[in-house]
């Protein structure tokens, strides 16, 4: 079983209702589920759609072909008929589209009027869309019934009632009309878990202790900031949202000096304000965790669309020389391990750490048996109450082995805890001292760095052990990426490297020779410059000459990649 | 029992007759006055001189970046509300760099102190126009003298319902210790603009051309009436008023924060074992 079903339509129509509620019903069937969304900067209008690709095994990416097209605007049949399969189905509702095609695979069901018959009001239409989809799949509709019921019990008896009427009376006349639908859907297996890259980040986070988090919004992060504002009542958890990402990275290190966990999350524009803040995080060795959930720049760029191009900012960002944290998880499962991670290694060695995500991954909903939090780590690495009282002397930058000191608690104890911005003493205080600033930058960096790269995993290598045909990528392109060595498979000895903990590199570098050693190497990114590529040969000096780019802010899908692979291999003769 | 001696910090490197010293006089005064220890009190403060501030008594500190001194403390205020926080900046710093900042901090009151030390120059660059300096002065980068009225901290203040507005002079010790301590007192967010002579770089407000100018509000005052308060901040020119202009009870940030009705954020333990039932809310 592999299906896609693609929900088109204006903003504000419903796609992501319809979409979200499929989505949930599948993986309540225990099918796994991989859905993308692709959206305009604007509430209403437009042209976006919801993709929604299920199956029995694992997958992690779209496809190209759809089985069932959800046309709520005509515009939707103009741009997607062509990518359907050839026992591709359409609905659509020719009230609402004031148009009817006289075509065999179009089913032309009155989702309007039996929305206003059977739920009462013409908001329903989405509901009779889902009744009429799962009724076309042929699926049991007991799973979409409970759904249902689990949505709505809080806003009332009467609105379940009339949901259920309406999801039913689109199941059977869709059970009905459509004579052409073949579909064979798996039997129903244990429910799996769905989950985007944002809300992966967000559960992350909650579970390496997060208690304050401040934003200014901004897409495509705000899904973190929702998700944590969601949940800070039953955490205890402080949301403050910022006059500008300048006061939210501020506020977060402020928060951190006083003892706690705390978070932000922007996209490049706000990300370009925090960067003072970010080099203040290292001066001051406050403990910080920033989500940079990429988009197209420059400026505003494609404010809704996904590209992978801050890789090279992020990793310099802020002035002078402290070190960082980079990690670009590349699915949700690899965020929420990725997050705990970061908080875990900012606050261990004191130094700022990035979540590198893009618009792709943060809106993505991926599949999953579980997580498990067995491999979650929480360390409170901070001195205090009494651990901090009984101290006979305390100096907040004192010099040690390891370049780590000791991150008192102020007003714990009679202890003062001191830092400046300025270079200072090991006590904090500023000073002009050639001899101390030559000995504060070898701990901050000279002592720290080698000890975090010890902590660092190397990258993973997916496919054949010994390949010929070698794909790098970082990042999101992960499931994009490992598709298309599985399918490449049949034909060659091929494999992906996929980078996930960015920087700094991994101790462990035995995994140059598989670039050394294969026949040909292939540098994939969603940007226009290959970033990751002049990273690589920077820190290992093993050059890639060729590249695959893309930078018109859509993701690279399977099918195309693959051909473009092909393609690049074939160049070679 | 607390003493000046517990206050005693680094050697200030300010300048000779720098108006500095009197608010470092005044602030250490009020501390022990109201017995406030070192370690339960937290400075942040910016770039400049009055960025210098913390080193020089003995507190926690955090000395920040040029502008950004009121986020920093939003954030510890709301990490522990317990601590007494005080935010120190100057002109340039508050009203310049950290505008936006400033107008924000006023609209949410947390319960902080902010202390601008008010020169109506920049110090430590040598002598640039700050947003304070009045229409007309000429300086190195305003060769042409200052064609931007200044700003006029107080007025805004109360335009945004600041609940603590007071306007203190270096110059007038014991008066400025006495409203640091009814600033302290005072529940939300006080700012206090302190006139402050620069001996090095304003030849223009010197310590003759305040004294000449300044009085104290007296008794007679009210200052929780917000018209008056409004008419008190735009008197500038022949005649500069001293004293609190206004102040009102407004819920503070944090009081309205459910999570802190407890307990300080920083005792919470992180409530980790829960994370399985979040995590049930994805099947």
């Amino acid at each position: 079983m592999d299906y896609s079903i693609k929900i088109g339509g204006e903003a504000g129509q419903g796609i992501q209702t319809i979409g979200d509620a499929l989505a949930h019903i599948f993986t309540r069937a225990g099918f796994y589920v991989f859905s993308h969304q692709d959206y305009e900067s604007r509430i209403r209008g437009g042209h976006n759609f919801y993709q929604i690709r299920i199956s029995d095994r694992p997958i992690t990416a779209s496809r190209n072909r759809v089985h069932i097209l959800v046309a709520l605007d005509r515009e939707s049949i103009f741009l997607h008929e062509r990518e359907l399969v050839e026992e591709g189905q359409v609905l659509y509702d020719s009230s609402l589209l004031r148009e009817r095609f006289e075509k065999e695979n179009f089913l032309d069901l009155p989702l309007l009027k039996l929305a206003l018959e059977f739920g009462g009001d013409k908001i329903m239409v989405n509901t009779v869309a889902i009744g009429a989809i799962i009724g076309m799949l042929g699926m049991d509709p007991e799973i979409m019934f409970e759904l249902i019921k689990k949505t709505f019990i809080k806003k009332g008896i009467d609105l379940v009632e009339a949901n259920l009427k309406a999801a039913k009376a689109g199941y059977e006349l869709a059970r009905k009309e459509c004579l052409r639908c073949s579909f064979r859907l798996s039997e129903f297996t244990e429910p799996k878990m769905l989950i985007s890259g944002n809300e992966a980040i967000g559960l992350g986070a909650i579970a390496s202790g997060v208690k304050f988090y401040s934003a200014y919004p901004m897409t495509p992060s705000t899904g973190i900031f929702n998700f944590i504002a969601e949940q800070a009542k039953d955490f205890d958890i402080v949301v403050e949202q910022a006059e500008d990402e300048i006061s939210a990275i501020n506020m977060i290190i402020g928060a951190s000096f006083a003892g706690v966990r705390a978070m932000t999350g922007t996209s490049g524009g706000g990300f370009a304000l925090m960067v003072e803040g970010l080099s203040l995080a290292g001066m001051t060795e406050t403990p910080i965790v920033v989500a940079l959930a990429q988009r197209p720049g420059p400026a505003t760029g494609l404010p809704t669309r996904t590209e992978a191009a801050d890789l090279l900012f992020a990793l310099y960002a802020g002035h002078g020389e402290f070190p960082k944290i980079l990690f670009a998880p590349g699915n949700p499962e690899q965020a929420f391990y990725l997050t705990n991670k970061a908080f875990d290694l900012a606050e261990k060695f004191q130094v700022p750490a990035i979540i590198l995500t893009d618009q792709y991954l943060a809106d993505s909903q991926w599949s999953y048996q579980s997580f498990d939090l067995t491999k979650l780590k929480y360390v409170d690495y901070r001195l205090r109450g009494d651990s901090l009282k009984n101290l006979s002397g305390y100096k907040r930058h004192a010099f040690t082995d390891t370049g780590v000191s000791p991150l008192g608690i102020p007003g714990d104890s009679s202890h003062l805890i001191i830092t400046d911005s300025d270079e200072h003493d090991e006590e904090g205080h500023l000073i002009e001292d050639a001899e101390i600033r030559v000995k504060m930058v070898q701990k901050r960096l000279f002592q720290k760095i080698p000890l975090l790269k010890k902590e660092i995993e190397p990258p993973t290598l997916y496919g054949e052990k010994k390949p010929d045909l070698l794909l790098i990528c970082w990042g999101s392109l992960y499931g994009i990426v490992k598709e298309v060595v599985d399918e490449l498979s049949k034909d060659f000895k091929v494999a992906m490297l996929h980078f996930s903990e960015i920087f700094p590199f991994s101790e462990e570098v035995s995994w140059v020779n598989l670039i050394k050693e294969a026949k040909i190497v292939i540098n994939i990114e969603q940007n226009a410059t290959s970033q990751f590529a002049k990273l690589l040969q920077l820190e290992t000096g093993v050059r890639i000459k060729k590249h695959i780019n893309r930078f018109d802010g859509r993701p690279f899908t399977v099918d195309e990649l693959k051909e473009r692979v092909n393609y690049a291999y074939l160049e070679r003769f | 029992m607390l003493t000046l001696k517990d206050f005693k910090g680094q050697k200030p490197a300010w300048c000779p007759g720098c108006g500095n010293f009197s608010i470092l006089r005044a602030f250490n005064e009020a501390m022990v006055e109201l017995e406030l220890a070192p370690h339960e009190i937290i400075i942040v403060s910016g770039i400049g001189q009055a960025g210098k501030f913390p080193h020089y008594t003995r507190c926690n500190t955090f000395n920040g970046l040029h502008g950004r001194t009121l986020p920093v403390a939003t954030g510890i205020k709301l990490s522990n509300h317990q601590l007494k926080v005080f935010a120190i900046a100057g002109d340039g710093d508050c009203y310049g760099e950290g505008g936006n900042h400033l107008l924000h901090t006023i609209r949410r009151n947390p319960d902080f102190k902010l202390l601008v030390h008010n020169n109506q120059i920049y110090g430590l660059t040598k002598g640039q126009a700050s947003p304070t300096t009045l229409r007309g002065v000429l300086t190195k980068t305003q060769p042409f003298g200052v064609m931007s009225e200044p700003l006029n901290p107080l007025a805004l203040a109360v335009a945004l319902d600041c609940s603590f507005v007071a306007r203190g002079f270096a110059g007038e010790v014991t008066h400025l210790k006495w409203l640091i301590k009814e600033a302290v007192k005072h529940k939300g967010f006080a700012l206090i603009d302190i006139l402050q002579p620069c001996v090095s770089f304003n030849k223009v407000n010197t310590y003759q051309w305040y004294q000449k100018r300044v009085y104290q509000l007296d008794d007679s005052y009210n200052p929780e009436d917000r018209k008056l308060a409004f008419q008190k901040a735009l008197e500038w020119g022949d005649k500069i008023p001293l004293g609190i202009i206004y102040r009102i009870n407004r819920p503070t940030l944090e009081e309205q924060i459910p999570v802190l009705k407890k307990e300080p954020l920083v005792k919470q333990k992180p409530k980790i074992e829960k994370i399985k039932d979040l995590l049930n809310n994805f099947y």
